[in-house]
């Protein structure tokens, strides 16, 4: 479903890697990996056309992403580094906003069972800058129970999240690839599949597969 | 397609609202600078008069200009910038309505406090009409025009001068024709129809321009 | 005898054959602006021709004039190898639109410097609001727009590109701004420099200006490949050509 063929990135003037190519199917989970600096969220940014690749092509259903464009990008969900959430804002403002962008109708109640999904009940209502880090991180991922995407690209998802939190996005991972999504991520964290494939991708040296 | 546009404007004002001063600094900025002209030159009405409509449309660039520079800024730090360039939408329609934002908390009350900066000027009523009117074309073209700066310079250092030395030459024509509407209306308010109908023609092309070149702009600079 | 000019748009093969063209073009430069000047100065008549009594001190067309060419064509070049950069993403045409912007921002100002030096004596001034002195200042204004915001990005991928929009948009703006600044008022165009055209102009002025701007061509063609030499040294840097070059230049 979606295709890299010899890509290859540079930042500044540093080259992050080059040639690189693989392939994945519906149902499978890509765990990036690498030490800091190897270019885990560059690679992650050209897989959504945030970034032009220096070479290569990178391929939804065939097609290249760039042609696609805005078509593309409906059918996916980019988490990164920063939340992406208004702090003056509460939960379910910031959620509401979010899911009329990705295009899903959806109506108050699922915004608030997402949330409470989320383990944020009682704090639905409250401006998303009075909550802590990791339920700032919490309202971000809700994104997650509501989208359709079938394409997740989430880069570091895990951090700032306490145990509970970690294993519910695991579960929300799992079920998502279950599916037949995809999703791409970078973590040092491991995400148990009950089915499905894992694939590991390792900057600078090298791609395996794993069933 | 119009529901995400509508979504993000109301997000834009909700959030304006909340933080009310940012709205308020722009235009007791305009107020401010308008008023400070009289102690520099003197309050002979007469020169006051022929000062007028160019004070008041130096000082809507300015503080234009001023407002701008956030325009994009709080997006881009918390990352929501980042996720509307990855929506399903035309990046150049979400770019039109924060622009449509923008405008209506800074460029708006601009034109409405117009009559009193008028009055302080001794301006006669009918340029006071073209002054409103004016503005009120001339302001959303300095909005959208002023939005590919912002977007040309998001997170740099310094990026507030950057951002008036790149746009201000270009907001000459506005300055030029915005002005010049007022003053053909101290005699007869017909003379000033051929500025509007110019600043119209502007109003008409930035808005289905720039909006493309701040959409690509955002692109170039979130890379 | 087929060549293929894609190779060129490569840096690594296209640095030497910058470095043999800016000698050519300087020479040529050279040349040109010294017969040029000769010519205007010597062998032009005291007086210029048709209705127009200005005397002696008019003999500053000859840098004035063409610099005020150049600073126009100039930025049509900057903004034409921008737009092939944003369409075909070479990083050549960016490095040519950099290397280019300085000397059409010299040529402005060279352009307004002279222009004022003439004002004093023919308009009793050394600044006025002329129409074609102020654009020509609101395009001296945009080259440094175009320079500012280049240096002011550390990236220089992002450098490039955002300095390439900025330059196409205001290419756009360009014409709505002149004409803005020659009809203040919409139904009448202000006229304060005389209306010119080339061929009233008596024959020995015209040739040494189109000599002057011939040689104003080639100076700006020497400059901004010496400079595009510059830009590529320092942009690949860390690949095997140029270090392999600076152990050559070393061994020397």
């Amino acid at each position: 479903m979606l295709q890299v063929v010899d890509l290859a990135c540079r930042r500044g003037d540093r080259r992050l890697f080059s040639a690189l190519g693989f392939a994945l199917d519906p149902g499978v989970l890509l765990h990036v990996r690498g030490r800091n600096g190897s270019g885990k969220t560059t690679l992650l940014r050209a897989l959504c056309g945030l970034l032009l690749p220096e070479q290569g092509t990178i391929r939804w259903r065939g097609e290249d992403i760039r042609t696609l464009g805005d078509e593309y990008h409906g059918d996916l969900l980019y988490f990164g580094h920063l939340n992406g959430i208004k702090g003056d804002l509460t939960g379910i403002e910031n959620l509401r906003i979010a899911a009329t962008l990705d295009g899903d109708r959806i109506d108050t109640d699922d915004l608030w069972r997402a949330l409470a999904r989320m383990g944020l009940e009682g704090f639905e209502d409250l401006p998303t800058r009075m909550l802590s880090q990791g339920q700032k991180k919490r309202v971000a991922l809700a994104r997650l129970v509501l989208s359709s995407a079938p394409l997740w690209i989430l880069d570091e998802p895990f951090t700032a999240l306490d145990k509970d939190a970690v294993v519910l996005l695991q579960t929300l991972i799992a079920n998502h690839v279950d599916a037949g999504g995809l999703a791409i991520l970078t973590t040092h964290q491991e995400v148990p599949l009950t089915s499905g494939r894992i694939q590991r991708l390792d900057l600078g040296t090298g791609f395996d597969t794993e069933h | 397609m119009g529901r995400a546009f509508l979504s993000l404007l109301r997000r834009d004002i909700t959030l304006a609202m909340r933080r009310r001063t940012d709205v308020l600094t722009t235009l007791f900025f305009f107020v401010i600078v308008v008023s400070l002209f009289p102690f520099g030159v003197g309050s002979e009405q007469q020169i006051l008069r022929q000062l007028g409509p160019g004070v008041v449309w130096v000082a809507a660039l300015l503080a234009s200009m001023l407002a701008l520079e956030r325009l994009f800024a709080a997006d881009y730090e918390d990352g929501t910038l980042e996720q509307l360039l990855l929506t399903r939408h035309p990046l150049s329609l979400l770019v039109l309505a924060k622009v449509t934002a923008h405008w209506l908390l800074t460029g708006l009350p601009v034109v409405l406090i117009a009559p009193l900066i008028g009055m302080q000027y001794y301006l006669p009523e009918t340029a006071i009409v073209a002054m409103m009117l004016a503005l009120l074309v001339g302001t959303p073209v300095l909005s959208l025009v002023g939005a590919i700066g912002a977007a040309l310079t998001l997170g740099l250092r310094g990026g507030g001068i950057l951002l008036s030395l790149l746009i201000l030459p270009l907001y000459v024509p506005v300055l030029v024709y915005g002005a010049g509407a007022v003053t053909a209306a101290f005699t007869t308010p017909a003379e000033s129809q051929p500025y509007f109908y110019l600043l119209g023609a502007f109003l008409v092309l930035s808005l289905i321009l720039a909006p493309l070149a701040s959409a690509a702009a955002l692109r170039i600079s979130l890379e | 005898m087929k060549v293929n000019w894609f190779k060129f748009a490569a840096p690594a093969n296209f640095y030497p054959v910058a470095g043999w063209l800016v000698s050519v073009f300087a020479v040529l430069a050279a040349a040109a602006i010294l017969i040029g000047l000769y010519w205007g100065f010597f062998e032009t008549p005291s007086v210029l021709g048709g209705t127009n009594p200005q005397k002696e001190y008019y003999r500053i067309i000859f840098i004035h004039v063409p610099a005020a060419w150049m600073s126009m064509w100039l930025y049509l070049v900057l903004a034409g190898w921008c737009a092939i950069g944003l369409v075909f993403n070479t990083r050549l045409s960016y490095m040519m639109a950099a290397a280019v912007a300085p000397t059409g921002a010299i040529f402005t100002f060279l352009a307004l410097w002279t222009g004022a030096l003439w004002g004093r004596p023919s308009w009793g001034t050394y600044w006025d609001w002329d129409p074609r002195l102020t654009s020509e200042l609101i395009l001296f204004f945009l080259y440094l727009g175009y320079i500012a915001l280049h240096s002011a990005i550390d990236d220089t991928r992002r450098a490039d590109k955002a300095a390439a929009l900025l330059a196409i948009v205001g290419l756009i703006c360009v014409p709505v701004i002149f004409w803005s600044i020659n009809c203040p008022d919409p139904t009448q165009c202000a006229a304060l420099h005389q209306r010119s055209s080339l061929s009233q102009m008596e024959s020995n002025i015209l040739s040494s200006m189109l000599i002057m701007a011939f040689g104003f061509w080639m100076y700006s063609f020497a400059a901004a490949f010496a400079r595009l030499r510059g830009i590529i040294l320092e942009r690949e840097a860390d690949t095997a050509w140029v270090q392999e070059l600076a152990t050559k230049e070393a061994r020397r």
